[in-house]
């Protein structure tokens, strides 16, 4: 028997991992957020030196729209809300809710990402581009790359989505939805930093 | 009561809108602090002390660090760490404490 065999047979992975007692998918996840975080964190202090060093860098309310990336960032927001509800529902063994909480997830990460295709279409036709300046390049590749983890995390979600519904999952096998939750979760963790340095600040 | 009984679940679950409300009000209040008219470092360290928060409460309880054995905290407070050191080995090359500094007590900005 295959160990993928034998997570689905027992639920819980067999791991006696001296990091988390109950899965090694969970500390993969974390050791690639960790990994994750520092390519963001290595973009906003980039962007952070270039801005401290920039006495012509404009007012960024002055060029991006603040009520609108406070709705991005409030909708982020409502779906790690869902998030959490959907493994809560699974744990409660119940699937139907699971399901329900994991679409209204997705729904928010593409909400978001429409959000943003009006944000970036508005700047561009504004004359804001990735060459035009440290603050374009900056601005576009920070939000790009965010925006990238979005769409990926949407996928992602779907995927898990979908083995829901097939009844994959119950109140004794529910890892990888606790899995894709940590990924999710990270996404708004980032948003939060991302909105605050380089929308309010 | 173990971490996933009935009851434990129902408790989580109210955290879990507890939080939700927490993180609402702190963004009223990022995007509240920056109509404030005071000094632009004041406004700046009080989103950082914001910002801050609201991840320290998603990484927490959303992403259950708080329950999670302590290795785990360490590894995903690494990359936060090195990204100070980052951000320290960078600001001298671009003048910035300078900047910071001259903006702290009032100064004009140095040239560059």
């Amino acid at each position: 028997m295959t160990t993928a065999t034998a997570t689905d047979h027992h639920g819980i992975e067999p791991a006696e991992s001296p990091l988390t007692p109950e899965s090694w998918g969970k500390l993969g996840m974390w050791n690639f957020l960790a990994a994750d975080a520092m390519t963001f964190g290595a973009l906003l202090a980039g962007y952070g030196a270039l801005r401290y060093g920039d006495p012509n860098w404009p007012v960024p309310s002055s060029i991006l729209g603040i009520p609108l990336t406070a709705a991005m960032t409030f909708l982020l927001i409502c779906s790690s809300m869902t998030m959490v509800e959907s493994l809560t529902g699974i744990r409660q063994g119940n699937q139907a809710k699971c399901l329900r909480f994991l679409l209204l997830t997705i729904l928010g990460g593409a909400l978001f990402l429409g959000l943003q295709a009006y944000e970036w279409t508005h700047l561009l036709h504004a004359g804001q581009s990735v060459g035009r300046d440290n603050f374009g390049a900056t601005f576009f590749v920070l939000t790009g790359f965010h925006g990238m983890h979005v769409f990926s995390g949407v996928v992602y979600l779907s995927v898990i989505a979908i083995r829901a519904a097939l009844g994959k999952y119950s109140a004794d096998n529910n890892n990888e939805v606790e899995i894709v939750g940590l990924y999710w979760h990270f996404v708004d963790l980032v948003w939060i930093l991302v909105f605050t340095f380089v929308y309010l600040v | 009561m173990s971490a996933h009984s009935p009851e434990a679940l129902v408790q989580e679950e109210r955290r879990y809108f507890q939080i939700f409300i927490w993180l609402g009000i702190l963004t009223v209040l990022e995007i509240g602090i920056t109509y404030l008219d005071m000094s632009k470092m004041v406004i700046g360290a009080g989103l950082v002390m914001l910002a801050g928060s609201k991840a320290a409460l998603v990484a927490l309880y959303y992403m259950h660090l708080a329950q999670e054995r302590p290795t785990l905290t360490w590894i995903a407070l690494t990359p936060a760490v090195l990204c100070v050191f980052l951000i320290m080995m960078l600001l001298p090359d671009l003048g910035g404490i300078t900047r910071l500094i001259a903006e702290a007590v009032g100064a004009a900005p140095a040239s560059h």
